[in-house]
């Protein structure tokens, strides 16, 4: 039997092999949990949580790091997850929003809630963890620390005086003189 | 956007990585606090096939004072580090200040020294201290290592003197000489943007006069810019009474900014005429 091979159709585009790019393990805490799997190596950490863990509370914006909204604490330090790479994430501990709630409300979540601290909310997970790194910090923060920090994160809706109350109540501000300043 | 596909290698030593940059056939880019070249891949402007990640080598991680007493800063050393160690915040303000100035905290808990420098945007202030300090970066290759000083590192605008297999291990900042003061002023558009023009400066008072007087503008050419004739002028000056006008001419004679969408020629100039001015008398008040 023979088999009759068909004409190959004409294509526009010429077929191209698209290399088969590299996947690396990671091995990292998220949220409190073991996370051990395989990434493929140009993953950015907001779409490894978003799109392979469904923790879809971390939001992006603009993945170049101006606007804040994927921000996470990666050991305790608020960092852009669409300038870092899962693959570099091993070993180390992501927290997200969705870390933050046990019975009730975080601390941050709560102020927040009480001071209007959102509208649309697309802003907010980010701009919660941003205030959760200085809300855990033992040492009180400077005024100047503290607009640093929301500086970090941009918001469409409120006009950003909820969220400063917010985050005057959920972080300990040093009186005046009292910070180091330059 | 998402990055093109790339090969992530995540470097154990020194040895490791300059041996990628050496021996892989494909185009190699060493990744650091990924704040400048993420965006740059996400946006799709670079396609390298391998990045080598400098930030888990021991050897890089570290700051400390040299025998000299230089301070060296190794280049996985993200920005947040230094600007919190205790010895970079008592010696070396102009670093301290310089780093207070980048981007927002966030970016600064990835952004390396080394990477800020190596990354040489046109608008960065850790460059400029860099020349402001006289500082020299410290290279390796296959061919060895090299220290280059920070006045002949920066080309051009993204352009330094590294070669595409060499990796920056670490900065050394010398001590400044005794009595100098030291302030980094910029003005941005908004809190925590790239400058649009800044300045850098270190004095020293005598008898009531500027007996030193180095300034280093950013955000006014491709490099950090050092002005001779403006410098040589302030020098043995009153800076309250220094006639600025005067500054600002010879400023305007040796300046040739750029303009763009966030500022023209005109304003660079004006911004730098002020904000040098606005430097020197900050840093004469520490004195
Ligand atoms: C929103 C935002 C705002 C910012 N604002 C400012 C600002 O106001 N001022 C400012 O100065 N910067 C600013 N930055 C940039 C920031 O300072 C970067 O951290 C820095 O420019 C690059 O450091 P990095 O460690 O992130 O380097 P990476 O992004 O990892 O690398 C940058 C480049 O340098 C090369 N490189 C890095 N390290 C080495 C090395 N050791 N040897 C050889 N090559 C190396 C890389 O290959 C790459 O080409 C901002 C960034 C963002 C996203
Ligand atoms: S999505 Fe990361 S900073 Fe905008
Ligand atoms: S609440 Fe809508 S962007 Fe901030």
């Amino acid at each position: 039997m023979t088999i009759k091979k068909a004409a190959a159709p004409r294509s526009p585009v010429t077929p191209r092999l698209v290399e088969p790019t590299a996947w690396r393990h990671v091995d990292l805490e998220v949220n409190g949990s073991t996370v051990s799997t395989e990434v493929e190596s140009r993953l950015l950490l907001s779409d490894f949580l978003r799109e392979r863990l469904a923790l879809t509370g971390t939001h992006v914006g603009c993945e170049q790091g101006a606007c804040g909204a994927c921000t996470v604490l990666l050991d305790g330090r608020a960092v852009r997850s669409c300038l870092t790479l899962a693959a570099a994430c091993t070993g180390r501990e992501v927290r997200t929003i969705e870390g933050l709630a046990e019975d009730s409300l975080h601390p941050v979540q709560q102020a927040f809630h009480d001071h209007h601290g959102l509208q649309c909310g697309f802003c907010t997970p980010g701009f919660v963890m941003s205030i959760t790194e200085l809300h855990e910090r033992e040492e009180p923060v400077s005024e100047d620390e503290l607009m640093d920090q929301l500086c970090g994160n941009i918001c469409r809706c409120t006009g950003y005086r909820g969220i400063e109350r917010a985050a005057r109540q959920s972080v300990r501000v040093a009186t005046e003189g009292g910070a180091d300043d330059e | 956007m998402k990055p093109a596909p790339f090969d992530y290698v995540m470097a154990t030593s020194v040895a490791d990585v300059v041996n990628h940059l050496a021996e892989d056939e494909r185009e190699v880019k060493v990744l650091a606090g990924g704040q400048s070249l993420v965006p740059v891949l996400n946006m799709r402007l670079a396609r390298p096939q391998v990045l080598v990640d400098i930030t888990r080598v021991p050897d890089l991680q570290t700051i400390e004072l040299t025998p000299d007493g230089e301070l060296r800063i190794g280049a996985a050393v993200r920005q947040t580090d230094a600007l919190e160690h205790p010895l970079v915040r008592r010696d070396w303000p102009a670093v301290v200040s310089a780093i207070r100035h980048i981007g927002h905290p966030q970016i600064r808990n990835s952004g390396t020294v080394c990477g800020s420098l190596a990354h040489a945007d046109s608008s960065a202030e850790l460059p400029a201290v860099a020349v402001l300090l006289d500082a020299r970066i410290q290279v390796v290759s296959p061919r060895g290592s090299r220290e280059v000083r920070a006045a002949d590192f920066f080309l051009g605008t993204f352009t330094t003197d590294l070669a595409p297999d060499e990796l920056v291990t670490a900065v050394h900042f010398p001590p400044s000489p005794a009595g100098t003061r030291h302030d980094v002023s910029e003005f941005t558009q908004r809190r925590g943007d790239f400058a649009t023009v800044g300045v850098a400066t270190r004095v020293a008072r005598r008898a009531d006069l500027l007996s030193e007087c180095r300034a280093v503008f950013f955000g006014v050419g491709g490099t950090p810019v050092r002005v001779p004739t403006v410098e040589d002028v302030l020098v043995g000056s009153d800076p309250t009474t220094a006639d600025w006008a005067a500054v600002a001419t010879l400023l305007a004679e040796a300046l040739s900014p750029p303009t763009d969408v966030h500022a023209s020629a005109e304003l660079r100039l004006e911004l730098a005429a002020t904000l040098l001015q606005r430097s020197i008398l900050s840093a004469w008040e520490l004195c």
